[in-house]
């Protein structure tokens, strides 16, 4: 099973994690840009993430054997902070990058006119940059933001078959199937989708269009769902192809259409080091 | 070797007609409109040419790389561009450099000898040497470093060459700004790290030749009671007899 996860927040995560995906089949990620966790203050915080995810991040992935392409934005809910909104200023530098493959985490999350501003923007910025666009549908009255969403992708003239619309579920995947945009389905420990209904989901709605990952982050949740729903997806029926079209071919071909993925072959190492710095020694000088 | 590789002649000598031509496509954008070197600058590797010029440098560390010397060609058109403009070229050099990658970070190091921006040359220098990036290190010492360093800057950046273990062949004109400052703390270095039992860069010769009180130091430490002083000290003098 080869698997590439096209929404995961590394960042987060443990170098024993990236050991693990790569045993349950991990080759290739996306990690948007997020919240932390804990608010930023200004746009400075926001362009050293940026420069990490550019930068150390594919650098600590491919000592595992993982390629790592990042999305950047600033995301909803910081949209919210008027400190913060001048990063939108210097993101299409970061936007113009090497393995920069998407514009997201965008999208609502209160649903207020500052987050929609910022929606706006940036959609119209991945227009001039060419590159797909990865929307967060908020936790919160879910179907209403997933409806005001397809409303602003379609007033942005950007073509559906480069959005990607994630977190969906039961109630909100047949409208985004309706648009033309792709779906996206985050399996997660808890109630929100889990893998069997994940399955279910697939049974009704066909392979087309459809993405499955983990976002994983420094929440609850599982860098491995991926791999757990294809192990489902046989159980219930479909076959390896079916799996690797899943959970490989269409990731790359959403991403592929920003022709900049990094998919030449990568092998884990040991001796190579970013900035001076090495992961597996563990640390600077 | 040095810049003189990076004149627009020779790159294109390097290029293959199409990339050639996305080359001419965004020199000329770039001289219609400045403003867009801010995202043509980074897309500029994926979009006209990328890997090693000489095949015994493929990481360019001690020479640039092709897509250093496309970005070089797109600094130049720049500067061309805002010639008129008192100060906008520092500006926008020193957002490149900050917004930049490793690899953007190092095109721009590798074009300050062609670039006029004063003080603002230092400082970029200034930050390259302060981190722990060999590339970055190695473009600081080009010909951009022994334009703009001083002195005392450009003896530190030497000695932290042989730190990383960046080859001295990466310092423009070695030979030509050595000083017995400069041989005087390599052999600092040098009597240190025999003391402690450990290896010496063969380069640190390079520029401390015969120096008398680094030789003398050495030859005390093979008398030393400890054996792992006393092979690194013969390992160290044996190397100076190789360079
Ligand atoms: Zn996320």
């Amino acid at each position: 099973m080869r698997i590439f996860d096209p929404h995961i927040h590394m960042t987060s995560r443990t170098t024993d994690d990236y050991e693990a995906m790569y045993s349950a089949g991990v080759r290739a990620v996306v990690e948007p840009a997020f919240w932390l966790g804990q608010p930023r203050t200004n746009p400075g915080s926001f362009l050293d993430y940026f420069d990490g995810l550019v930068g150390w991040e594919r650098f600590r992935a491919a000592r595992f054997g993982i390629r790592h392409h990042c999305a950047l934005a600033l995301n909803p809910k910081e949209a919210n902070d008027p400190r913060c909104a001048d990063v939108l200023d210097v993101l299409p530098r970061y936007l113009a990058k090497d393995g920069v493959v998407a514009v997201g985490e965008i999208g609502f999350d209160s649903m207020t006119a500052a987050e929609e501003e910022a929606f706006a923007r940036q959609l119209d910025m991945a227009v001039a940059a060419d590159l797909p666009v990865l929307v967060h549908t908020p936790h919160r009255d879910k179907a209403a933001g997933t409806r005001r969403t397809l409303d602003l992708v379609a007033a942005s003239g950007i073509a559906p078959e480069r959005v990607l619309v994630d977190h969906l579920n039961e109630t909100t995947v047949d409208i985004v199937a309706a648009s033309g945009c792709w779906m996206g389905f985050s399996i997660y420990p808890d109630t929100k989708m889990d893998e069997y209904r994940m399955v279910r989901i697939l049974a009704e709605h066909g392979l087309d269009r459809i993405l499955v990952n983990s976002a994983a982050d420094w929440g609850r949740s599982d860098p491995l769902k991926t791999a757990r729903t294809g192990r489902a997806m046989l159980d219930h029926g479909f076959d390896s192809d079916d799996v690797d079209r899943v959970l490989w071919r269409n990731p790359v071909e959403f991403f592929g259409q920003s022709g900049r993925l990094l998919l030449d072959d990568v092998a884990p190492d040991t001796g190579a080091t970013f900035a001076g710095n090495s992961v597996l020694r563990g640390g600077g000088e | 070797m040095s810049a003189e590789a990076g004149h627009g002649p020779r790159l294109r000598d390097l290029l293959a007609p199409p990339a050639r031509r996305r080359l001419d496509e965004l020199t000329a954008e770039i001289s219609a409109t400045p403003s867009a070197v801010a995202t043509r600058f980074p897309a500029a590797a994926r979009l006209v040419a990328r890997g090693p010029v000489r095949p015994g440098d493929p990481s360019g560390l001690l020479g640039p790389t092709l897509e250093d010397l496309v970005r070089l060609v797109l600094l130049e058109a720049l500067r061309d561009a805002l010639a008129d403009v008192p100060g906008r070229l520092a500006q926008e050099v020193t957002a490149l450099y900050r917004f930049g990658d490793s690899d953007e970070k190092r095109a721009v190091l590798r074009a300050l000898d062609r670039l006029d921006i004063g003080e603002t040359a230092h400082d970029l220098l200034g930050d390259a040497l302060r981190s722990n990036d060999p590339r970055l290190v190695a473009a600081a010492l080009g010909p951009g470093g022994h334009r703009h360093l001083d002195q005392a800057g450009w003896r530190h950046g030497v000695l932290k060459c042989l730190f990383l273990e960046v080859p001295l062949a990466a310092v423009h004109r070695l030979a030509e700004r050595a000083d017995p400052e400069l041989a005087r703390m390599v052999g600092g270095f040098v009597v240190e790290r025999v003391a402690a039992g450990r290896g010496v860069p063969a380069d640190a010769w390079r520029v401390l030749g015969d120096h008398p009180p680094t030789v003398r130091a050495l030859r005390a430490e093979l008398r030393s009671p400890h054996a792992d002083r006393r092979t690194a000290a013969e390992l160290a003098l044996a190397q100076r007899r190789d360079v």
